[in-house]
């Protein structure tokens, strides 16, 4: 801001600034050994992964106390999972436009028209193949609308999401006139609601897209460029990265998240309904600033979006084992939102100082 | 212009004023007096500290040390409210309005006039209309809103806001930078009444012709110093005051380009008649490889804008850029990577970085399909091509998975200039590049410039401080009010005349 340069003597030799030093010494990842590049300030995030990987399993000695014959039987662990696996799936297209900058508030919605379009009585005429090709395409077509609005029509995406939110919702209500759509395709059925050694297809597809998701995060130029675009969207663009075309990928791939997640919802009530998915949305936004993401954007981790959607899947189990009411247990959710982001600032803040 | 009374009362006396700011002293012993009824003129280069001063005499900083004493008494300016308790009210250069509220509401915006919580619109009303009429502006109506008034209309609701408070002191941070050739006349038939009531006007310009025209006194800041006091504004000559904005005490870091590296033969960068908007129109000029080009002007003069549309990141209305004889596509910063321009911004930290990633991650960040494979990153190339990368440029320590918040200014420019030597570039834009950036890091950057120019990289810089350019470029160009005015080799050209151009077209060219 001044030239200075008269009144400071040139140092021929380069020092090493004090500043740096002190946080080269404090942080020992930046000195650490090759390989755990994975995230921008993987130290910080080591501490909050563990400080949630703590409540999920305080959580789960709260759920084996209250009903110790039940909670942890095999029966109820696959029950949980089946129950977490599409809001899983739908945090995975969450957390990616999260960390991009964004927000989608039109997820559940989108997973309701999914659902409903591929159950339509003319496309369970077609089979079970064209079945999922329905609900994926929807689910991405949707995305695609939500990311070209916000990227090249420059509506903000709160706003363009919102609206995809209220209008999606209402054409999955006027495709399916309010109706529940039962799914008579057995071969479907038979498939998502089957076992692939001995474990759920549907704990498999949470599984999967998890892992897939992870390597497009963290080791493709797609996950770099996702960061660097919520990171700092301006020199994203200096330095050549066409942000409004990733911009719009990122929702694109939300919405084929939400399609997948339509597969899985279907699956679970045997049917298609216009009221599927329902706080979605909420949910999802939950799972993934719990898991650490910063709204911001330039920042977060799947494993703790996934450590998330488990935490709260697990509270839910506690709730319906001891036949507690919603109410209360809508609470609970609310606290504890309240309480892992709490926690999450203090640690960054002792760090800090 | 009526002589201000030697005689009147001293309202304001600073001295010794020193401000530090981490790794920079803004002010290191300012000395200011200012006499009611007088326009006391700053004058100084960017940086010389007067916008810090400024915020001292307004209370948004609070000094090191020094004293001041107003009208005869010590003074703490502990904040804005303070400052304007005693009398003292500020014109920002960057208008402090809020656009979707009324002028009226602007005017008295934090000292509502109100009965029990409840504002008197209506004398707030008359009393803004009252002094519109007083600036001159009658037809300006008071429920306006702000945002759909002029520049110039904001200007005068700003003044009035000044003058709501009965300031007996208004600072005017560049006044006129907004203002048409008449409204400026407007402007200082204002300052002229008001100093004809004992009104005090410290006045902030680049351009000496309206200190001749409006001022008494010029105080001179160097360095954050105070060079001269109390000058008369109409007798002392442009000459002079060029020189002591520009004479520098002790030998300056600025190396001398001795050896030039360019390649007369082999042209890489082209401009020719670009134009973009109210920000520049006309700019042609071409780079050889190897040769370093400066453009020199005061901060707004375009230099900025356009080594951003020459980099396609703003959108040309004319003219065109060639990189080796190949024309870019306008508005494309793709394009121009692609044909291997790079731009160092001149925000390095709200353009250029990615402060929360790894130095490594910044670095490729302009290469990401050059460092993957099936889109699959290539971790281990990034991090061995970063790490030497970091070595040439001498970036310490050398370890690509640094955070760059973590870095020093100097060596956060070298991690933007890293992300464009990874790709070989042909053409560096660099914008500012050693602002914010301390003496010992800067001699390094200069040398790392000249290095890159040996390499055969063509180089354009800008740089708000003329030694600089001057030290650093084989060839100069300077820009005043979005044109190109002289292109010159930088050995025919000295501070003085530089300076002098930038502020005031020609006058003492010769």
């Amino acid at each position: 801001m001044s030239d200075l340069s008269e009144r400071s003597t040139v140092d021929p030799e380069p020092k090493p600034d004090p500043e740096a030093k002190a946080a080269l010494e404090s942080d020992p990842v930046q000195t650490g050994p090759a390989g755990g590049v994975r995230t921008p300030s993987g130290l910080r995030l080591d501490i909050r992964l563990a400080i949630l990987i703590g409540v999920l399993i305080a959580l789960c000695v709260v759920g084996y106390i209250t009903a110790p014959d039940t909670f942890l039987s095999e029966s109820n662990i696959s029950t949980m999972l089946r129950l977490a696996a599409a809001i899983g799936v739908v945090s995975v297209g969450m957390t990616f436009v999260i960390i991009s900058g964004g927000i989608d508030l039109s997820v559940g919605s989108m997973v309701a028209l999914a659902s409903v379009w591929m159950t339509t009585l003319a496309t369970q005429s077609y089979g079970m193949f064209v079945m999922i090709v329905c609900a994926l395409a929807v689910g991405l077509g949707a995305g695609m609308i939500n990311g070209v609005l916000i990227a090249y029509g420059r509506v903000v995406p709160f706003i363009a999401t919102l609206a995809m939110y209220a209008s999606a919702r209402g054409l999955a209500e006027r495709l399916s006139e309010r109706r529940t759509q039962v799914v008579t395709v057995q071969s479907y059925l038979e498939f998502f609601r089957g076992d692939l050694l001995g474990i759920p297809v549907l704990i498999w597809m949470l599984a999967v897209v998890y892992a897939i998701g992870w390597v497009v995060l963290n080791r493709t130029t797609f996950g770099r460029r996702t960061f660097a675009v919520g990171g700092n969207a301006e020199a994203a663009r200096l330095a050549g990265i066409n942000v409004k075309r990733h911009t719009a990928y990122v929702y694109a791939l939300a919405g084929l998240c939400c399609g997948i997640a339509a597969l899985m919802v279907v699956a679970r009530t045997t049917s298609g309904a216009s009221t599927n998915g329902q706080f979605y949305e909420l949910d999802a936004i939950a799972a993934v600033v719990i898991g650490g993401t910063l709204l911001t954007g330039g920042r977060g981790t799947l494993i703790g979006t996934l450590i998330g959607v488990l935490i709260f899947t697990v509270v839910n189990s506690i709730f319906t084992q001891n036949n507690l009411e919603t109410d209360i247990q809508n609470i609970a959710k609310g606290v504890i939102i309240i309480a892992a982001v709490l926690l999450q600032y203090s640690t960054t803040r002792t760090r800090k100082t | 212009m009526s002589e201000p009374d030697p005689d009147a009362e001293v309202l304001l006396t600073m001295t010794g004023i020193v401000k530090t700011f981490p790794g920079v002293r803004a002010l290191d012993g300012v000395d200011l007096e200012v006499r009611a009824g007088e326009v006391h003129c700053l004058l100084g280069q960017n940086g010389a500290g007067k916008s810090t001063l400024i915020k001292v005499l307004s209370g948004a900083h609070q000094p090191d040390g020094g004293v001041i004493e107003w009208r005869g008494r010590t003074a703490t300016l502990g904040s804005p409210v303070a400052a304007l308790n005693l009398g003292i009210a500020t014109m920002y250069q960057e208008l402090d309005l809020v656009d979707g509220i009324s002028v009226a509401e602007n005017i008295f915006l934090g000292h509502e006039l109100a009965t029990f919580g409840f504002p008197q619109r209506r004398r707030m009303r008359n009393e803004a209309r009252a002094l519109m009429r007083r600036l001159g502006h009658p037809e300006i109506p008071a429920g306006r809103e702000v945002g759909l008034l002029s520049a110039a209309g904001q200007q005068l609701v700003s003044m009035a806001r000044a003058l709501v408070h009965n300031a007996r002191l208004i600072i005017m941070d560049e006044p006129t930078a907004a203002l048409a050739a008449d409204e400026v006349d407007n402007l200082f038939r204002i300052v002229e009444e008001l100093t004809a009531e004992g009104v005090a006007v410290v006045y902030i310009s680049h351009r000496l012709e309206e200190i001749r025209r409006i001022g008494h006194r010029v105080t001179v800041l160097k360095d954050g110093r105070t060079v001269a006091a109390g000058l008369n504004a109409q007798q002392t000559t442009t000459n002079e005051l060029v020189n002591l904005m520009s004479g520098r005490m002790v030998e300056t870091v600025f190396p001398k380009r001795d050896v030039t590296t360019a390649d007369e033969t082999t042209e890489v960068l082209r401009v020719e008649g670009l134009t973009r908007g109210s920000e520049f129109a006309d700019v042609s000029f071409t780079v050889n490889a190897g040769e370093i080009v400066g453009i020199a002007g005061l901060v707004g003069a375009g230099r900025s804008e356009v080594l951003e549309t020459v980099f396609g990141a703003r959108k040309a209305d004319a003219g065109a850029v060639w990189v080796d004889g190949k024309r870019l596509r306008a508005g494309s910063v793709p394009a121009a990577v692609a044909a291997g321009v790079g731009l160092a911004p001149e925000e390095r930290k709200s353009q250029g970085l990615l402060l929360d990633q790894s130095v490594a991650n910044n670095v490729v960040l302009a290469s990401l399909p050059e460092y993957s494979r099936a889109g699959f990153s290539e971790r281990g190339k990034e991090l061995r091509d970063s790490r030497t990368t970091l070595e040439r440029l001498d970036l310490r320590p050398a370890d690509p998975r640094r955070i760059v918040r973590t870095l020093s200014g100097g060596n956060q420019q070298k991690a933007v200039v890293a992300r464009w030597l990874v790709r070989d570039c042909k053409v560096l834009l660099l914008d500012e590049p050693t602002r914010g950036v301390d003496v010992g890091a800067r001699a390094e950057l200069y040398r790392l410039i000249h290095e890159l120019a040996a390499a055969g990289v063509a180089v354009v810089l800008v740089s708000s401080e003329v030694p600089e350019v001057l030290g650093l470029s084989d060839r100069v160009l300077v820009m005043r009010e979005g044109r190109l005015l002289t292109e010159a080799p930088a050995s025919e050209l000295t501070e003085a005349a530089v300076l002098d151009m930038v502020m005031e077209g020609s006058e003492v060219m010769a």
